[in-house]
């Protein structure tokens, strides 16, 4: 039987304005990268019978979340067959795999999948008394009353536990760590959209403030208001599209097998990447070796790293030396990694970014920053620390 | 109120209430459970090893060591200054359980993966939170 993945493909991309402090409404945003994503792909919104989106609607996300599904339906008049978001699901990225699903499962020939952030905004709302700051008041629940009561509140603290003790058993070194957001930097120079264009050197790196240890600043990535959307459609209907070809999905890895802790399992590598990381070759005969880029989860340095050896770009405790340098991991390198800057320096949209990128340098329309002899694979991944999931993609 | 709040506190529930209250008499406890003797956290109402549903609340040694550790150097709530340390210590009973928690009177330079640990409660309004301090060195025998 054929695969499932086979039977969707990517043939619309949109994304709004990147930047920080945009002050403006996370819907207009939101409206924009649909509505542009639509027109990638030469569709109207008669055409769109699916909607799936992360996280959605969820009380209390503030600017994690700029828009749900029902409410972008209604802005949009949209009638969907099937629609769905949630939070609980195998990473940002899990909601394209629903959309893939609800297209192989026949509910649905053109579904627009979107993620909204307004993440610098907000926080600017908050500080200037627009946005009354909702935490702080009741006790607190729901796996959180864990680790805040102790002042670790952010995934800085957590991520930086991890990254401690993978240092302290695998001698990873500062340097070798430094590399990610360094070629993120050198990347995000050719992106237009990037929010951190500015060359950054190892010094800079180095001496950039502990936010928590060993986690400096430059390892932790760019909060700031985006959307980014994308029409999923059947593959019988991409003849219907504006390229008249898509984006294909080689394979999906979305299997959760640990704990879904930020304690309680290996401390080495954060939770929710080994068993995505394993399904996703088991559903393909491509290897790691075949792959023409990877677009990896960087919302901490760290996480690329645990992506990197997970998915077997490297043995077990050996991401250091095959960061060491940074060449392996460069545009002209044998893996070259978050082409557009990953999250560290193109900004926070928060693992869309990574299948946008990917699809952009798939389809050849890079610009100044195209990969050169037209990439024919690419492996993307969203999440660690939560369940993840991670997919390859083949050019049209 | 008849004192600030020091800290974000844990919402006190029939499950976690023998978690967060058990330093009041200088013990740390945790459910263990009968059928199999594994330990169990966070409170579940079900052995995660053997799926048993006899679990019981137990006291523990308090004894740890560091698995995992962070200087924290931001202000992510104005309530709690940095710097501080967070770390993540495994239980001797077994190293499986885990607690993420202040690693208090030791020196920034002394801190090491492996260092035996000892619990202290501190008392913030109805919850004793545990953190950890180095093992006193005559706990060793
Ligand atoms: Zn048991």
């Amino acid at each position: 039987m054929e695969k499932f993945e086979y039977k969707s493909a990517v043939t619309g991309l949109g994304m709004s304005e990147v930047g920080r402090r945009l002050m403006r409404d996370p819907m207009a945003l939101t409206v924009d990268a649909c509505l542009a994503a639509m027109e990638d792909a030469g569709l109207t919104r008669e055409d769109v019978d699916g909607v799936c989106t992360y996280p959605g609607n969820v009380p209390g996300a503030g600017g994690f979340s700029g828009a749900g599904a029902h409410d972008l339906i209604d802005v949009l008049r949209l009638r969907p067959n099937y629609h769905n978001s949630g939070l609980e699901q195998a990473g940002q990225l899990g909601s394209i795999v629903t959309a893939m699903m609800a297209v192989a499962a026949g509910l649905c020939r053109h579904v627009l999948c979107f993620r909204t952030v307004w993440e610098a905004t907000y926080v600017q709302l908050q500080r200037t008394g627009k946005i009354r700051y909702s935490g702080g008041g009741g006790r607190l629940s729901g796996g959180m009353e864990y680790r805040i009561p102790y002042g670790a509140a952010s995934a800085a603290n957590w991520i930086g536990m991890f990254c401690s003790r993978y240092m302290h058993d695998y001698g990873m070194t500062k340097e070798q760590l430094g590399q990610i957001p360094l070629n993120g930097r050198r990347n995000a120079a050719l992106n237009p959209y990037a929010v951190y264009r500015e060359p950054m050197s190892m010094e800079d790196y180095l001496s950039a403030r502990v936010v928590s240890s060993p986690l400096g600043l430059f390892d932790c990535d760019v909060p700031c208001d985006a959307s980014v959307a994308f029409i999923i459609s059947h593959v019988d209907a991409v003849k219907d599209c504006r390229r008249g070809c898509g984006v294909g999905f080689e394979a999906i890895g979305t299997a959760n097998t640990e704990r879904v802790s930020w304690d309680q399992g290996d401390l080495h590598y954060l939770s929710g990447i080994d068993g995505a990381a394993k399904m996703l070759w088991t559903r393909t005969d491509l290897k790691p070796e075949h792959m023409d880029m990877a677009q990896l989860y960087d919302g901490f340095s760290f996480n690329t790293v645990c992506w990197l050896e997970k998915l077997g770009f490297c043995d077990v405790g050996e991401a250091g030396a095959f960061l060491e340098g940074g060449q392996r991991i460069a545009r002209d390198g044998e893996l070259p990694l978050n082409t557009n800057g990953g999250q560290l320096s193109g900004g926070r949209l928060h693992g869309y970014g990574f299948l946008h990128e990917a699809c952009v340098q798939l389809l050849g329309e890079g610009g100044e920053r195209q990969l050169p002899n037209g990439p024919r694979t690419a492996v993307i991944s969203s999440g660690g620390g939560v369940p993840g999931s991670a997919l390859i993609l083949t050019a049209p | 109120m008849s004192k600030s709040i020091k800290r974000p506190l844990p919402l006190l529930t029939e499950e976690n209430r023998f978690f967060w209250t058990s330093g009041a008499d200088g013990k740390l406890r945790f459910l263990q459970c009968t059928a199999c003797g594994n330990y169990v956290h966070p409170p579940s109402p079900v052995c995660d090893k053997c799926l048993s549903l006899q679990l019981e609340v137990v006291p523990v040694s308090g004894r740890a060591k560091l698995a995992a550790v962070t200087v924290n150097h931001q202000m992510w709530m104005p309530m709690i200054e940095p710097p501080y340390v967070v770390g993540i210590v495994e239980l001797e009973e077994q190293e499986s359980i885990r607690l993420t928690t202040n690693i208090i009177k030791c020196k920034e330079n002394e801190l090491e993966i492996g260092m035996p640990l000892e619990v202290e409660f501190e008392e913030c309004e109805d919850v004793f939170l545990p953190m950890f301090a180095p093992a006193a060195q005559k706990s060793k025998s």
